[in-house]
C-alpha cells in the first residue's frame, strides 16, 4: 500500500461525476462509485439499464461525456496513459471474441500484444490452459471450438494477463445451463484464489449472489442500490429494487395502523400484520419472499406457528422447477409461494383446490412508495 | 472452325517456342498490372481501412464515389489520365504519356476504387465488440489496425482479386495512355485488339489464351492461399 492508500481508503478504481450521453440520451449517472481492492462487484439490472455502459467506461473502452475516473487515486486522461491502463486490465465479453488461429495464439495474444516473451509466455499460457481445462484444446482452431469451449478460452486470455482488475459483462449468459452451471463453479474457485478486483455484469441474480462480494442495482442509468449481497437482496432499498432482484412477491397497500413497531397493512380487502415503524396512512410496497409462505389445506391440520396472517385463496398456477415447485395462489390478489417439491407431494395439491398462506408479520418488509 | 483451329495451333507453336515478341508483351502485361494492383493494395487497404472504421462529416458522400468509382469504364479512365499527362497538360513535364508508367497509373486509378471498397466493406464486416476485445486485450492502435487486417484477410483476398482481374483486362486505358507501341507498350489486350483488326485472328488467339491463363494461373493461386487460410 502506498502512502496516499494510508490516508484515505484505497480504492483500485474511482468514478466521479460520471455520465455517458449516446445518441442525445443520457444513459449513465454515476455521481460516485467506487471499486475496492479484491473484491468481486457484481452490477445488475434489467436491460438497457446501463450495466454495459458503466463497465466500458471503467475498463477505459468507453470515454464518458462528463466525469473523471480515477486509477488508485491517478485520474485517467487519454493518450498514452490510456493503453498503459488498459494493460492492467482484462475484458471477457458475453460472447467469446476469438480471433483466427489456434487456441494457443487466442491465449496468448493480450502477452504478445504486451511484448511478453520467452518462457514467460509459454509458462503462463499452459498454467491457464491447464486451470480450465482446455490444455488438450491448445492446437485447435479457435473458431471450431463449442460455445463452452470457446468461453474459457477467452477466461483463459484474461487470467493469462494477470490483470491488476478483471472486468466480465455477462460472461456465462450465452451459454446452456449444464456449462453454464460447470464454468460458474470453475471460475468461482479461480476468483477466489487469484484474489482479483473483479467488476461483473450480469442480469442472472444468481451468479451475482454466488461470486459477488458486493452488488449494485443499476436502473435506468443510476445505481439504485449496493451492499452485500445479502443486504440487497434481503433488503432491498426501494420497490423498483425489490422487483429487480426479485425479493418475492410484492403487496401495494396502506399502513392502516400503527402499535410498537407492528404495523397493520391495508392490502386489498386485507389488514396484514407486519414488523414496522412505518405510521399510519404511509403507502407502501409490501415485499414478502416466495419461500417465506407456508401451505396449508383448510381440512388438514396445521402445525401450530407463530405466523399472524393467513390468507385463503385458490391454486391458480403450479410451475415445478427443479427439486422446487412454484404455487400461485389467488386469494383475491396474487400469491406465489415457493415450496419443496416433497411437500407438494404431501400436501396432494391441485389446481383450483382451497389453501391457506401463512406468513410471519417479521416475514413481511415494508418499502415507502414515492 | 478452321480460324479457331488455326489459332489454337498457332497459339501452342508460340507458347511452346517462346516467342520473344510475345513474351515480351505478356511480361509487360504482367509486370504493370501487378504493379498497379500493388501499389492499389498499398493506398486502397489503407483508405479503405480509415473510411471503414471512423465517422466523419461526408463519409456518406466518399462512399458514394468509390462505389462509383467501382464501375467507372477504363476509357473514361484512360481520357482523364491522357489529359492530365499531355504535353500541355497539368502533368505534361513528367513526359509520361505513351510510357509503361502511364499504364500504371491509369490502371491504379481504375483498381483503387475497387480495392478500397472491398477493403471497407470487409472491415466493416468485422464485429464492432471484436476490435473492442482488441482494444481490452491491450492492443495499440496499429497492433489493432493489424489485427484487424488479419481478421480480414480472406475479403481482402478477393479485393486483390477483383482488381488485378479489372486491370490486367482492361483495354481501353491501356491503348488511350499506352499508345500501344510495339516493344515499349504493348500489353496483351491492346494486342489483341490490333491483331484482330489487321484480322491476324490466329495471332490475336493466341495472345487471348496467354492472357486467359496468366489470369487463371493469378487467381488460382490466391484461391489457394483462400481456401488453405480458410482450413486454417
Amino acid at each position: 500500500m502506498n502512502q496516499d492508500c494510508m490516508r484515505a481508503p484505497c480504492y483500485v478504481l474511482e468514478a466521479n461525476g460520471l455520465s455517458v450521453t449516446l445518441g442525445g440520451q443520457k444513459v449513465l449517472e454515476m455521481p460516485s462509485l467506487q471499486v475496492l481492492p479484491n473484491e468481486v462487484l457484481a452490477v445488475i439490472g434489467p436491460n438497457g439499464s446501463g450495466k454495459t455502459t458503466l463497465l466500458l467506461s471503467l475498463a477505459l473502452l468507453l470515454r464518458p461525456t462528463t466525469g473523471t475516473i480515477f486509477y488508485r487515486g491517478e485520474p485517467v486522461r487519454n493518450g498514452s496513459q490510456l493503453l498503459r491502463l488498459r494493460r492492467q486490465f482484462a475484458v471477457v465479453f458475453q460472447d467469446s471474441l476469438l480471433l483466427s488461429g489456434t487456441v494457443w495464439d487466442n491465449v496468448t495474444l493480450g502477452l504478445r500484444l504486451r511484448k511478453v516473451r520467452g518462457e514467460e509466455i509459454i509458462r503462463r499460457t499452459q498454467k491457464w490452459l491447464d486451470r480450465f481445462g482446455i490444455a488438450s484444446l491448445a492446437r485447435r482452431q479457435a473458431k471450431t471450438l463449442s460455445g463452452g469451449e470457446a468461453k474459457r478460452v477467452s477466461l483463459a486470455r484474461a487470467f493469462a494477463l494477470q490483470p491488476e482488475v478483471l472486468f466480465l459483462d455477462e460472461p456465462f449468459a450465452a451459454l446452456d445451463g449444464p456449462t453454464r452451471q460447470a464454468l460458474t463453479e470453475d471460475f468461482d474457485s479461480v476468483l477466489r484464489e487469484t484474489k482479483v478486483t473483479t467488476v461483473m455484469v450480469t442480469h442472472e441474480r444468481n451468479e451475482a449472489l454466488v461470486l459477488a462480494t458486493r452488488v449494485a442495482v443499476i436502473i435506468n442509468g443510476h445505481i439504485r442500490d449496493i451492499g452485500s449481497p445479502q443486504e440487497v437482496f434481503s433488503n432491498p432499498a426501494d420497490e423498483e429494487v425489490a422487483s429487480f432482484v426479485e425479493a418475492g412477491n410484492i403487496l401495494h397497500g396502506v399502513v392502516t395502523f400503527q402499535s410498537d413497531g407492528l404495523a397493520s397493512v391495508g392490502i386489498g380487502a386485507y389488514q396484514l400484520d407486519a414488523v414496522s415503524d412505518l405510521t399510519v396512512g404511509t403507502h407502501v410496497a409490501a415485499c414478502l419472499h416466495f419461500e417465506d409462505i407456508t401451505l396449508s389445506v383448510p381440512s388438514q391440520q396445521a402445525p401450530p406457528s407463530s405466523a399472524r396472517n393467513h390468507l385463503t385463496g385458490k391454486v391458480a398456477k403450479i410451475f415445478p422447477f427443479g427439486s422446487q415447485v412454484r404455487i400461485t395462489v389467488d386469494c383475491g390478489l396474487p400469491l406465489v409461494a415457493l415450496i419443496t417439491r416433497r411437500s407438494w407431494e404431501d400436501l396432494g395439491l391441485g389446481m383450483g383446490q382451497t389453501v391457506v398462506c401463512s406468513f410471519k408479520a417479521s416475514s413481511i418488509r415494508l418499502i415507502p412508495r414515492r | 472452325m478452321d480460324l479457331i483451329w488455326q489459332g489454337l495451333v498457332r497459339a501452342f507453336q508460340l507458347i511452346i517456342h517462346g516467342d520473344p515478341a510475345m513474351l515480351r508483351i505478356a511480361g509487360l502485361s504482367l509486370a504493370v498490372s501487378i504493379s498497379a494492383t500493388l501499389i492499389s493494395l498499398v493506398l486502397g487497404i489503407t483508405a479503405g481501412t480509415a473510411i471503414g472504421l471512423t465517422r466523419f462529416f461526408g463519409r456518406r458522400f466518399l462512399v458514394s464515389l468509390i462505389n462509383t468509382g467501382m464501375g467507372t469504364p477504363p476509357v473514361v479512365v484512360g481520357l482523364i489520365v491522357t489529359i492530365l499527362l499531355w504535353r500541355s497538360g497539368p502533368l505534361g513535364v513528367l513526359h509520361l504519356l505513351y510510357t509503361p508508367a502511364a499504364i500504371v497509373i491509369a490502371q491504379c486509378v481504375i483498381s483503387l476504387p475497387i480495392i478500397t471498397g472491398f477493403t471497407m466493406a470487409s472491415v466493416q464486416q468485422v464485429d464492432p465488440k471484436l476490435r473492442l476485445q482488441i482494444l481490452a486485450l491491450g492492443a495499440s492502435r496499429m497492433q489493432l489496425l493489424w489485427l484487424l487486417l488479419r481478421e480480414t484477410r480472406l475479403p481482402l483476398l478477393a479485393a486483390v482479386m477483383a482488381g488485378f482481374g479489372a486491370v490486367i483486362s482492361e483495354v481501353g486505358a491501356a491503348m488511350m495512355v499506352g499508345g500501344n507501341i510495339t516493344g515499349q507498350t504493348r500489353v496483351l489486350t491492346t494486342a489483341i485488339v490490333m491483331e484482330t483488326g489487321k484480322g491476324d485472328f490466329a495471332l490475336a488467339i493466341a495472345l487471348g489464351t496467354i492472357l486467359m491463363a496468366l489470369v487463371y494461373l493469378v487467381n488460382l493461386c490466391l484461391t489457394i492461399i483462400q481456401q488453405r487460410s480458410r482450413a486454417r
